[in-house]
């Protein structure tokens, strides 16, 4: 009933990581953890992938001579499914910061009442940050060609002047301090702006709110470039001799739809334990509209560069999606088009409607579509390039998903405990209480 | 867009919130409203004077599909059935072609479909004479309308609640 009839609501909330959370994500964890030995062990004994892709078509191209140099062993599969996770993650987590960081520079007022929930999601951070540094130093070759013994070096047997060719970007050094740069920088400036955000709750004012805008325009910079050059590092790499200039718009798309299909569905689940009143169903309905806008938008660039490929046909290009439709026996074909249903379809139809968008119970829906829908992205740009044929869904893969989700869930739960769960003394919280789209 | 010759009863406000307010008082005491013209939107306001919710999303949804289907029948039907045309060496009907048609033509289809719409309902368009009932609500202030025919209230009574609810001005006009 407009501005007027809204009722004064508490902001003053607590989150309380309760006893029993804690044991259901322990639990979760355990199962995860005994997913993944399980399928180590069938692995090991050579289980999990009886399909003969070698006849497949595609196949032949570009891979047959390298797989016949690196004997396929099966911790890769283990490393691969660490990677995928590791990179899905750490950018759902740097999300919650790109979604402060663009509301201060928009001076945005309807958002203030839950960003704390997007303020606690790069808690996550370290935990993929040490995984990807430690694959890299210590798998790199499991995971990406150019880092394959003498591929640099003319005078071995494994030479590829194509790959040699990218030298300058591509070596390990500058690819060791890039990852230690991404990391450093996302989690630095996401602990300044966090501490000056739990700063104004207690001493009040817009001092705070001021450097914040500041900083988080600092980090738009930083991540203006990193979320490009991330994209290239954690993902277009590993088909190392394919490129596409609209990579990094395009992980950074999936990663943003997922980032803010997962702050929906938390705060949603938040309100339905009795938490953040204060968000209304305009609020939600926002916050509909923007999974419902960037599933769209991952769409457009996802389609707009397989068009570019498909249209102009160069072999070099085109063997990407080569691989995925038909490489390896066909296994990534299901994923593939599991992929566009799942980000495009299901939020597409699902979400288009204002009252789809005010009913908690559709707007969860449809983030779990989008939250499962980009993982699976994730899983077709890195699996066929790391292990080919030798990928699939195992017990391995739901284990590692299960570990990472539940983690994730933990520090973020654990993160928003340390403030109150509304920024009180934000200077646009009471436009926020009053947020009315009608 | 209206009958002539009926009367209605203009009430000018000059501020959101009492106009708004009015409203709700002039509503609960068994008037109906006919329109109220801001220069601005005003948030609420439909709710509160009960207008039923738009069904512009519905007609948009529908000229969408439209445009959507009509794309499929124009590029299947031109570029692979009437006169078949290889293209970049690509199959004559080959969807990814033709998704840009689709996506364009959905959105030509649902924006003028909608614009149209828009005008039609509202009763704007070049021949039509807009129902004005104080030019002032186009700059600062704020014009409640009452159809007298559309209530069993008299005259004066009307006028005494809007004058009451913090009308600064209440006139009949015949249009």
């Amino acid at each position: 009933m407009g501005a007027h009839h809204h009722e004064v609501v508490s902001v003053e909330e607590q989150f309380e990581f309760t006893a029993e959370s804690k044991r259901n994500l322990l639990i979760g964890m355990g199962i995860g953890a005994a997913l993944v030995l399980i399928g180590a062990y069938m692995l090991s004994q050579g289980g999990g992938h009886g399909h003969d892709a070698h006849a497949a078509a595609g196949h032949a191209a570009e891979h047959a001579h390298d797989h016949a140099e690196h004997a396929y062993h099966w911790t890769q599969r283990i490393i691969s499914n660490l990677w995928v996770n590791s990179v899905y993650f750490a950018g759902i987590s740097i999300i919650g910061l790109f979604f402060i960081a663009y509301n201060n520079l928009a001076q945005a007022g309807w958002s203030a009442v839950f960003r704390r929930v997007p303020e606690a999601m790069p808690a996550f951070l370290p935990i993929p940050a040490i995984i990807i540094l430690v694959l890299a130093v210590g798998f790199g070759d499991k995971l990406f060609h150019w880092m394959h013994e003498g591929i640099m070096d003319p005078s071995s047997p494994h030479y590829d002047a194509i790959i040699a060719g990218k030298k300058g970007f591509l070596n390990k050094p500058f690819y060791f301090i890039r990852l230690v740069l991404y990391f450093g920088l996302w989690y630095g400036l996401w602990k300044v702006l966090r501490n000056l955000s739990l700063q104004e709750d207690e001493i009040g004012g817009t001092e705070n709110y001021e450097k914040a805008i500041k900083f988080g325009t600092a980090f738009l910079l930083v991540f203006g470039v990193t979320s490009s050059t991330s994209a290239w590092d954690f993902v277009m790499a590993i088909d190392t001799h394919w490129f596409s200039t609209m990579f990094g718009w395009y992980t950074l798309a999936s990663w943003h739809v997922a980032g803010l299909a997962t702050m929906t569905l938390t705060i949603v689940m938040l309100k339905e334990r009795g938490y953040l009143s204060a968000v209304n169903e305009s609020h939600l309905h926002d916050l509909g509209k923007f999974c419902f806008a960037f599933s769209i938008f991952w769409t457009y660039v996802w389609f707009a560069q397989f068009l570019l490929i498909y249209y102009a046909n160069l072999p070099e290009e085109a063997i990407y999606y080569r691989e995925r439709f038909s490489g390896y026996g066909g296994i990534f074909k299901a994923p593939f088009f599991i992929n566009v249903f799942l980000n495009f379809v299901t939020p597409f139809l699902v979400l288009m409607t204002r009252d789809s968008k005010r009913t908690p119970v559709i707007l969860k829906i449809s983030c779990w579509s989008i939250i499962i829908g980009h993982y699976f992205d994730f899983y077709t740009n890195i699996m066929p390039g790391t292990i080919g044929e030798n990928a699939g869904f195992g017990p391995v893969e739901f284990g590692f998903i299960l570990l990472f989700a539940c983690a994730f869930i933990w520090s973020v739960s654990t993160q928003l405990t340390k403030g109150n769960l509304i920024p009180r003394n934000h200077p646009m919280l009471e436009e926020s209480l009053h947020h009315d789209v009608a | 867009m209206t009958d002539a010759n009926k009367k209605f009863l203009v009430g000018v406000y000059d501020d959101d919130d009492v106009a708004l307010a009015a409203v709700n008082k002039i509503k609960s005491a068994g008037v109906k409203i006919y329109e109220v013209y801001s220069p601005f939107a005003i948030h609420g306001m439909d709710i509160a004077i009960g207008h039923p919710r738009t069904r512009i999303g519905i007609a948009a949804f529908c000229f969408g599909l439209t445009g959507f289907l009509c794309a499929i029948t124009l590029t299947t039907w031109t570029m692979g059935i009437d006169w078949p045309m290889v293209i970049g060496g690509k199959d004559p009907l080959s969807f990814p072609n033709f998704v840009p048609v689709m996506f364009e033509l959905t959105v030509l289809f649902t924006a003028f479909g909608m614009t149209i719409t828009f005008f039609l309902s509202n009763g704007l368009g070049p021949t039509v004479k807009p129902l004005l009932f104080d030019p002032r609500c186009t700059d600062n202030k704020f014009v409640m309308a009452i159809d007298l025919s559309k209530n069993k209230m008299s005259e004066a009574e009307i006028a005494n609640l809007v004058k009451a609810s913090g009308a600064e001005e209440v006139s009949v006009k015949q249009v």
